[in-house]
């Protein structure tokens, strides 16, 4: 056995860190399906898992993929997968699966340009709303923006600790920039590594409920063999995890998933601020683009433009009291994406009309350089 | 001159009731549907082997046969269409010291995921897949499947299907699979033994059961589910070792039934074992 925690610095890039990342936190069976510019996740933990007593699959496609890391999910183990834009969207499906069902679990998705094919080589920030929105029916999902490789390590450690605390899949909506950029990554000590894994049942087996929730909302997950004799099911279900067709368990199922993630909030969403306190336009930005924005805001600030930066880590759920209060005190949010305005247009909703929010963003294929941050934040902002 | 039950006598208890939820019963198949036998010689198949329950698992797709995992009181998941193989694959990776059953139809199985089962059969992924072929999409209400028989009336071909079936066995054999069977739901006792011999084996298992589906298929085929029956009866060959090449179900020639393949081949996860994780060979 070699060791999980890789104590020490490395000059690794966002792809290998974020491989590094999951095994640091007890991530031991991976299914995945190569995809550019992703791949480097499922090649370098292809290589770690076995190390560390996990185990590895490439499955025939990224459907199978995402499937296979529940059912694996479902044994006890922390599970991930990896991909980019087009095994997204087939993925989706069994996010649904897994969102109903309860099911930890990490995906991954290093965005690059679309739709379709697109530009597999070439970044992009464009799947953003399919995030939050790709399957179907209603549900809360939790997704982090990674902007830097050491991000792309200690965000997947955190990644995997909200979904074993909250019972869902984790997004982690990195980007080819991030994925593909080498940078000097610190692995701390693994007793400073902090890890959380799933609630787990006590009491009675033969009476047993498996959605009955606990005081956050999450009910504790057994696992297969343990004697409890469960039934998964992705039909509506009880608590007890029964098919239930009936408006009032869809009532109830919903308001307890739905609730999870809404009642926890605080503990959920994480965001950083630049030079907030005084600004007067606000940068909304997240990923890679916040690596540009921080530049945008000092230069504007040596202009004479009072600009702050509003760095978003967890993009959903949206911190919307935040940006609403921000709305209440500035002149105006520019929204900084490689995208055509999928952030932006929730901002837009947060800000709520009081102030207008422009965007600052491209179709794809290239990081957006401060210039053209400035360009909006002088040209249409001010 | 028939009699009443004793009112005082203790109550019967099913040979299977350890196995079946029956806080969930009644189940939801129709009169003359033949997945519960198929179910029940599968439930058989598990009691008979003796491995405690704890170590099964069961996994189905959708569909009315992918109810089953629904039914069986061990550690059971019904998943999305045409995914149960995946899901089982991710399980038997995760902990491969479990016995992973998939129990679905022929539409979840051998249409979306017909990809899934030849792949898990290449890898010999040590599960035993249990196919319930009623040759018809049932839940839906009766569609062409993939295993419809060509010029067969369903709700999307009206007139007959223009298209022609797969061969199931043939196609597991051509995979990879290590253990190859059919039956038909009327033979309860043979199908029993086979999945008993697919639990105690190691390697990607499959056993194709013909079951009828009267109220969406026969209805529309003028078959009445006891003809059905009397086909099953009357106009299968049991053949072992009979070739894959040669198993198309066409009842004019009689439809071949039995054990096709029964390989000893490393499965998926002793292969792993032995290549990723050397240091613990014995």
């Amino acid at each position: 056995m070699k060791k999980a925690v890789l104590t020490g610095e490395h000059f690794i890039n966002g792809d290998v860190a974020c491989a590094e990342g999951a095994i640091a936190a007890g991530c031991r069976f991976f299914g995945g399906y190569p995809i550019t510019p992703a791949t480097e996740v499922a090649e370098h933990i292809s290589v770690r898992l076995p190390q560390v007593g996990g185990t590895f699959i490439q499955m025939e496609d990224e459907i199978a993929a995402m499937t296979s890391i529940l059912g694996g999910a479902w044994t006890g183990v922390k599970t991930m997968t990896s991909t980019s834009g087009p095994g997204f969207s087939l993925m989706m499906e069994t996010v649904g699966l897994a969102v109903v069902t309860e099911t930890p679990c990490v995906i991954v998705n290093v965005q690059r340009g679309g739709p379709s094919t697109g530009l597999p080589t070439m970044g992009g920030q464009a799947d953003m709303m399919q995030a939050k929105w790709g399957s179907h029916g209603d549900y809360e999902i939790i997704a982090l923006a990674p902007s830097s490789p050491q991000e792309m390590f200690d965000l997947t450690i955190t990644a995997f600790n909200l979904s074993e605390k909250y019972r869902t899949p984790v997004f982690i909506m990195s980007d080819e920039i991030v994925g593909h950029m080498s940078e000097k990554v610190v692995i701390p000590d693994p007793k400073k590594i902090k890890t959380i894994s799933r609630p787990k049942p006590a009491g009675k087996k033969d009476r047993f409920k498996l959605y009955k929730p606990g005081p956050n909302g999450v009910a504790p997950m057994p696992s297969i063999g343990e004697g409890y004799n469960i039934h998964v099911t992705g039909l509506t279900h009880d608590e007890k995890g029964y098919p239930v067709m009936s408006v009032e368990t869809q009532k109830e199922m919903m308001d307890r998933l739905l609730g999870k993630i809404r009642n926890n909030l605080d503990d959920i969403i994480m965001t950083e601020g630049y030079k907030l306190e005084d600004a007067e336009i606000v940068i909304v930005s997240y990923g890679v683009s916040a690596r540009t924005s921080f530049t945008a805001v000092d230069t504007a600030r040596k202009m004479g433009i009072k600009a702050g930066l509003l760095r978003l880590i967890t993009v959903w759920p949206f911190p919307e009291k935040l940006i609403e209060k921000l709305s209440k005190k500035i002149k105006g949010f520019v929204t900084v994406e490689i995208n055509m305005g999928q952030i932006c247009r929730e901002v837009q909703r947060c800000a709520g009309g009081r102030v207008p929010s422009y965007l600052a963003g491209h179709a794809g294929g290239t990081i957006i350089t401060p210039d053209e941050v400035l360009k909006v934040l002088t040209e249409e902002a001010f | 001159m028939t009699q009443n039950p004793d009112k005082n006598a203790a109550r019967q208890i099913h040979p299977l009731e350890d196995l079946v939820r029956t806080d969930r019963l009644p189940h939801i198949w129709c009169p003359g549907c033949g997945i519960g036998s198929v179910f029940t010689s599968c439930l058989s198949a598990v009691k008979k082997t003796g491995i405690p329950y704890n170590q099964f698992t069961m996994v189905s797709g959708i569909g009315c046969s992918g109810r089953g995992a629904g039914y069986i009181n061990i550690d059971s998941f019904h998943t999305t269409h045409g995914r149960a193989i995946p899901f089982a694959t991710g399980i038997k990776m995760a902990r491969p010291d479990l016995n992973v059953i998939v129990f679905s139809g022929d539409g979840d199985l051998f249409a979306i995921g017909g990809n899934h089962f030849i792949h898990a059969a290449r890898r010999n992924m040590d599960i035993t897949v249990i196919c319930v072929n009623n040759l018809t999409y049932g839940m839906t209400g009766g569609q062409a499947a993939a295993t419809t028989p060509h010029l067969a009336k369903s709700s999307t071909t009206t007139i007959g299907n223009p298209e022609n079936p797969f061969n199931l066995p043939f196609i597991a054999y051509a995979s990879g699979a290590t253990y190859v069977a059919r039956w038909t739901m009327l033979h309860a006792r043979d199908l029993a033994d086979a999945v008993e011999d697919c639990l105690l084996r190691k390697g990607f298992s499959f056993i194709e059961v013909l079951s009828p589906c009267p109220i969406n298929f026969g209805r529309r085929n003028k078959e009445k589910s006891l003809e059905t029956l009397r086909k099953y009866h009357e106009n299968t060959i049991i053949k072992n070792d009979a070739n894959p090449a040669e198993l198309d179900i066409d009842y004019s020639k009689g439809v071949i039934l039995g054990k096709f393949v029964d390989i000893d081949k490393p499965s998926h996860d002793e292969r792993y074992k032995s290549i990723y994780w050397p240091e613990e060979e014995d």
